[in-house]
């Protein structure tokens, strides 16, 4: 790791959903505030800045991650995933997104995003996961909306659709 | 994607929702979110520390001398461009959104700064130094009516800023004549619906035209925007307030953001360029708003076989320091409907309203109703028990009669429809009570802690603007004149290609009004539910809108969706009257449907919707005679239920009356305390249902919310005014984990008083969840005196009575607690240095030595010979804070002995104390005795006392070891350590 100076910004490289980017940021700066006010993409939302809430959480890596809790440095060279990416396509959903719209797994959405990179990623580490795997998982989120039910069986739903896929195309 | 819904039957179905798709794609627009000018700033607040204190000082010459800063405002600097905020009540006393002289609560603002961005704005913050006089906070309600209490605002010269007295029939004669009289006493605790977005605004000033414009994640009510244009002293034609199309949740939290549209606007105009807020999670625990803690006792007078013939009810409300807006209201919504779901002729009510030193108070999900409904339903438990009546039948005893709604209340309710007996009967029967028995019956027979409780509860929606008008004396009413009614407003329009847009004041956060309104403008219109378009964005510069627009008092299903319909319903007629024309048929026989008018009787008679509703665009000429333009319809709709007080104090606060019934059975662990639902039964009626996956939604996230209140969250203030669950970690929401899945069901009585049926049903399981836990658990456990929230700890109190002090001695001295709440440490201690008494001295006067021996110091400053500043870290326990310290030196015999005293501020908590250090020439150098004695508060005392006194001991300890090493002497915690160490520096001092 070079060494870097508090006073001024550096430059930090990686790749974000599939392409390269290049930024600058100081050493302190978050990795949230990167992506939302540097970048601009701001679906990833932060809602406690001390990593308890789960609204910022992103993919580092493959891995969920609180950006709150991630210094903008640390992501270089690293692949990060926001929510941005999850959709096929500009006008389409992914299965696990219209699951969520299916079930109401949403009503304000503003911890969606965190949540719905958390269960991304355990839907595709762990393609056999069930309610218990799920409710683990989602436990990192706090939802002051929906009382979690309808979001566990939007999990369930797309869980269940992934694996139906899978034998189909197996 | 959403399959094409079909022309009718669109009200009363799941469909899905408009707003999803871009919310699940990260698309959408909150007010973080939203472009901003390209000289936008950044506003950071420095808040106070303290419960209560006196502003001595405020110096930002540092702060303001850091680049990037643009401006940095003080209380005085905000007073000079504004004035106070409106009070809702008469009183002599002020209401600032910053400090002025005084700070009443923990996270007061006391200084704004306007920097380049927020990092540059807090490093600002750090620079600001305050100088406070601590004064003695008042957090007890009860304690702060007394004669010798603190006064919060001296001018008011009293913490009790309003008392008001009422009578309803004959309650004297009923309580005299009563076979029994029962009464309860109730402690409610103060808690927030906290949502995951916090507070925002960006705001602008434009000076040639005097004139503010600002954006804001405000909910309403509007109201609110004539006390931010009054304190903002220009008319509310310049002071322009817009809301962002999304909104990351409220439930009445966002109320409070007004103060800080105020402090954002001043500071634009100040700092000459926009400047955006946005709140941290820190500042929204411990600054935002909160329901009202209170304390109330209600007694009722009871005839034999259980029924209540009158209610008194005592009511204490803490509003905390300032009496904001539209506060005190929470103490009023529920007047109209205080004898719940009963019919109870004769009613007493006392209310006063004290400011103690806590955060005020503003709307909250549930918004005085589970107060109230806490008191009663535990109240209506107790009297079942005393009287050895079976509790569902006193509950049924006790019931409005199923025949007589429209039902007056003896307050001046008027219960617009409702069947509680059936609805009561159903939920008992599908909700398996029989079962639920048997189950709690075996678990007791195997000893296990297992109660069940209910609560019955009207919810109250649609508020009457004129319910907080009963604060004031008839007289008062008569002279500043009537004060009624709700008006909502909705606008359908049609643009030149026939497409249809629907715009609300609404503001939503979050429930899908946006769907539910295009469900019931397609159904009206005959059109499918994406012809529909529907905006939500208010700006009050150009939209229909009125004090009661916005987003509260679970008032969109039964108001504004029903002005949408009626709207909808003005164009319908229009287009009929159009369509019958070209049809050549009577406009009664126009059906709409599918996108077409129709001839009923000919349904090959057809015109497309678009060419008709088009029509006013292209062809107004070639429009019937004496038909109106169908561009845009706006109705405003008041219901005229919604009166005045009246002379009596009488006053229907709210059009509808939903009715609830919960059934909770609990089983509590004997080891640890832990409550758990074992099965959770809620029986709504909410009139007719628009969307049935919506109320489920809120019915499901106010029983999340209403878990959270009754088991895990508190906003919980030590006896010094500190706030103690300043973190998400600290204020425990419930996770799935914690939130079991209730059975709804539903029987519904439409509304006669709404347009389409429906009433509120948001709010509803945040008063009756509480207080239904809460009967299980004094079933469980067979105590009266039930507190919120149920933690285990508490719990454990019940189960095994309070944890006894440990018998084992202790080898300091006791820890006492200081007059303001504070803890109080004392010790003494001593090091042998191997330096003269007079370099010792040197030092201690030292700011260089004195940085490098003080523990966790950054930078320690020298203001005179006797007054030093330093930065410090510490961390004590789980608690690591930065802290500011002040030390001033005073009996000073040179080189012999000096008294420091000072004190420290941190975010996390504050200290003082005092110190006399004594140097004694020795044999081998200088020996330093201290004796000090410190009071500690805020946050950090809330930290176990024994961490706290050992933690002082080790980081006073390591002062003197510190300072012991720096003069060349060893410390000695061991005399043989002592004696090698001085045996090295021996050699060290000779080579």
């Amino acid at each position: 790791m070079p060494r870097m100076n508090a006073a001024q910004r550096h430059g930090v490289e990686f790749t974000l959903n599939g392409r390269k980017v290049r930024a600058e940021a100081e050493n302190r700066m978050l990795l949230s505030d990167l992506l939302r006010h540097e970048i601009g993409l701001t679906g990833t939302h932060v809602g406690c800045e001390h990593g308890v809430c789960g609204a910022c959480t992103v993919q580092i890596d493959g891995k969920p991650a609180r950006a709150c809790l991630t210094l903008a440095q640390q992501v270089r060279g690293s692949d990060v995933r926001t929510v941005e990416a999850l959709a096929p396509g500009p006008a389409e959903l992914s299965p696990l997104q219209a699951a969520f719209r299916r079930h109401h797994g949403l009503q304000c959405g503003f911890c969606t995003p965190g949540i719905l990179m958390s269960l991304d990623a355990l839907l595709r580490d762990q393609p056999d996961a069930g309610r218990e795997d799920i409710r683990e998982h989602l436990s990192g989120h706090l939802c002051r909306c929906t009382g979690y039910a309808t979001i566990v069986e939007a999990a369930l739903a797309a869980a269940e659709e992934q694996r139906k896929e899978e034998t189909t195309n197996a | 994607m959403t399959r094409l819904e079909t022309a009718g039957g669109l009200i009363g179905r799941t469909v899905q929702r408009v707003e999803d798709a871009g919310l699940l794609t990260g698309r959408g627009r909150y007010i973080d979110d939203l472009p901003v000018r390209r000289d936008t700033a950044h506003l950071a607040i420095l808040r106070s520390p303290h419960g209560h204190a006196e502003i001595r000082a405020i110096d930002t010459t540092a702060a303001r001398a850091l680049p990037g800063i643009f401006a940095v405002l003080t209380g005085e600097d905000v007073a000079r461009l504004t004035r106070s905020m409106t009070v809702g009540v008469k009183a002599n006393v002020e209401c600032w959104p910053i400090a002025r002289d005084r700070v009443r609560y923990v996270g007061e603002p006391v200084a704004l700064v306007v920097a380049e961005n927020r990092y540059v704005a807090e490093d600002a913050l750090d620079l600001i130094e305050v100088e406070y006089e601590r004064l003695i906070a008042i957090v007890d309600p009860e304690k702060a009516l007394a004669a010798d209490a603190p006064v919060l605002h001296p001018s008011l010269g009293t913490n009790l800023i309003n008392e008001r007295s009422f009578r309803y029939g004959d309650p004297e004669a009923a309580l005299a004549t009563a076979d029994h009289r029962i009464s309860i006493r109730i402690a409610y605790p103060r808690n927030s619906c906290t949502p995951i977005e916090t507070y925002g605004v960006i705001a602008d000033y434009d000076p040639g035209e005097d004139a503010y414009d600002v954006t804001a994640n405000f909910q309403g009510p509007f109201s609110i925007h004539a006390v931010i244009s009054r304190a903002l002293n220009v008319p509310g034609n310049r002071m322009r307030l817009r809301t962002p199309p999304d909104s990351g949740g409220s439930f009445g939290i966002k109320q409070g953001v007004f103060p800080y549209v105020i402090l954002a606007a001043v500071a634009a105009r100040v700092a000459g360029r926009p400047v955006k807020w946005i709140e941290d999670r820190l500042e929204h625990l411990t600054a935002s708003v909160s329901a009202t803690n209170r304390v109330t006792t209600l007694e009722a007078a009871v005839a034999a076989d259980g029924r209540i013939t009158a209610l008194c009810w005592d009511q204490l409300e803490d509003c905390g320091a300032h009496l904001r807006a539209p506060e005190p209201a929470t103490l009023y919504r529920m007047h109209g409907n205080m004898t719940g779901a009963y019919a109870i002729e004769n009613v007493a009510i006392r209310n006063r309203v004290v400011l103690t030193n806590k955060t005020p108070t503003g709307l909250n999900r549930g918004f005085g109703g589970p107060q109230v409904y806490f008191a009663l339903e535990r109240l209506v438990h107790k009297i079942a028990d005393e009287l050895g009546l079976d509790r569902l039948a006193v509950i049924r005893r006790n019931l409005v009669p199923a025949d007589a709604f429209p039902y007056r209340t003896a307050t001046g309710g008027l219960l617009d429809s409702g069947d509680y007996q059936t609805a009561i009967d159903r939920a008992c029967a599908e909700g398996g009570l029989e079962a639920l028995k048997l189950r709690r019956d075996s678990a007791r027979a195997e000893g296990r802690l297992y109660g069940i409780g209910y609560a019955t509860v009207v919810e109250p929606s649609v508020s009457n603007m004129g319910y907080i008008t009963t604060v004031l004396t008839p007289e008062e009413r008569a002279k500043a004149g009537p004060k009624n009614g709700a008006q909502s407003v909705a606008t359908v329009a049609i643009d030149p290609l026939g497409s249809v847009t629907v715009k609300v004041a609404s503001v939503p956060q979050g429930q899908g009004h946006r769907t539910v309104l295009a469900q019931v403008v397609a159904e009206r219109l005959g059109l499918p539910l994406e012809a529909v378009c529907v905006n939500t964005e208010l700006d009050t510069a150009r939209d229909a809108w009125s004090i009661a627009s916005g987003n509260y008092a679970s008032r969109f299903a039964a108001a504004v969706a029903g002005a949408a319909s009626l709207a909808a319903d003005r164009i319908r007629d229009r287009l009929a009257a159009i369509a019958a024309s070209q049809l050549n048929v009577t406009a009664d026989r126009v059906e709409f449907k599918a996108g077409k008018l129709f001839d009923r009787d000919n349904p090959d008679n057809a015109i497309s919707f678009g060419r008709v509703a088009a029509a006013s665009h292209w062809a107004p000429g070639t429009l019937p005679d004496g038909n109106v333009q169908t561009i845009r319809e706006t109705v405003f709709w008041t219901p005229e239920q919604l009166e005045a007080p009246t002379a009596a104090d009488g006053i229907n606060s709210s059009l509808c009356h939903g009715f609830i019934f919960d059934i909770c059975g609990v089983e509590i662990d004997r080891a640890t305390g832990q409550v758990r639902i074992d099965r959770y039964v809620t029986m709504h009626d909410c009139g007719r249902i628009l969307h049935p996956g919506m109320v489920e939604g809120q019915v499901r996230g106010g029983f999340a919310q209403a878990v959270g209140a009754a088991l895990y969250e508190e906003y919980a203030y030590g006896s010094d005014g500190s706030f103690l669950p300043g973190t998400l970690a600290d204020y425990l929401i419930p996770t799935v984990m914690e939130t079991p899945e209730p059975l709804i069901l539903h029987h519904e009585t439409p509304s006669p008083f709404t347009p389409l049926g429906a009433k509120g049903v948001g709010e509803g399981n945040c008063m009756s969840t509480p207080v239904c836990i809460a009967n299980a658990v004094a079933d469980a456990l067979g105590v009266e005196d039930i507190r919120l929230p149920l933690s285990p700890s508490r719990v454990s109190e019940w189960l095994y009575a309070e944890e006894r002090p440990s018998s084992k001695p202790r080898d300091v001295a006791p820890v006492a607690t200081g007059a303001s709440g504070e803890r109080l440490l004392t010790g003494a201690g001593s090091a042998d240095v191997v330096a003269t008494r007079q370099s010792v001295w040197t030092m201690l006067l030292d700011p260089n030595t004195l940085k490098a021996i003080i523990p966790g110091a950054h930078e320690v400053r020298k203001v005179s010979d006797t007054h030093f500043r330093a930065e410090v870290t510490l961390g004590i326990g789980p608690v690591k804070g930065r802290y500011r310290a002040d030390i001033r030196l005073s009996d000073m015999i040179a080189p012999e002995a000096v008294t420091l005293s000072g004190g420290t501020e941190g975010a996390l908590g504050s200290g003082r104390g005092t110190g006399r250090v004594t140097l004694t020439e020795t044999a081998t150098g200088t020996r330093i005795d201290y004796r000090y004695e410190a009071a500690i508060g805020g946050k950090v005392a809330s930290v176990g006392g024994r961490l706290l006194d050992g933690a002082a001991r080790v980081v006073i300890g390591q002062f003197f070891q510190a300072l012991a090493r720096h003069a060349g002497g060893g410390a000695p915690p061991s005399a043989a350590a002592g004696f090698i160490q001085r045996l090295a520096n021996l050699f060290r001092r000779r080579g």
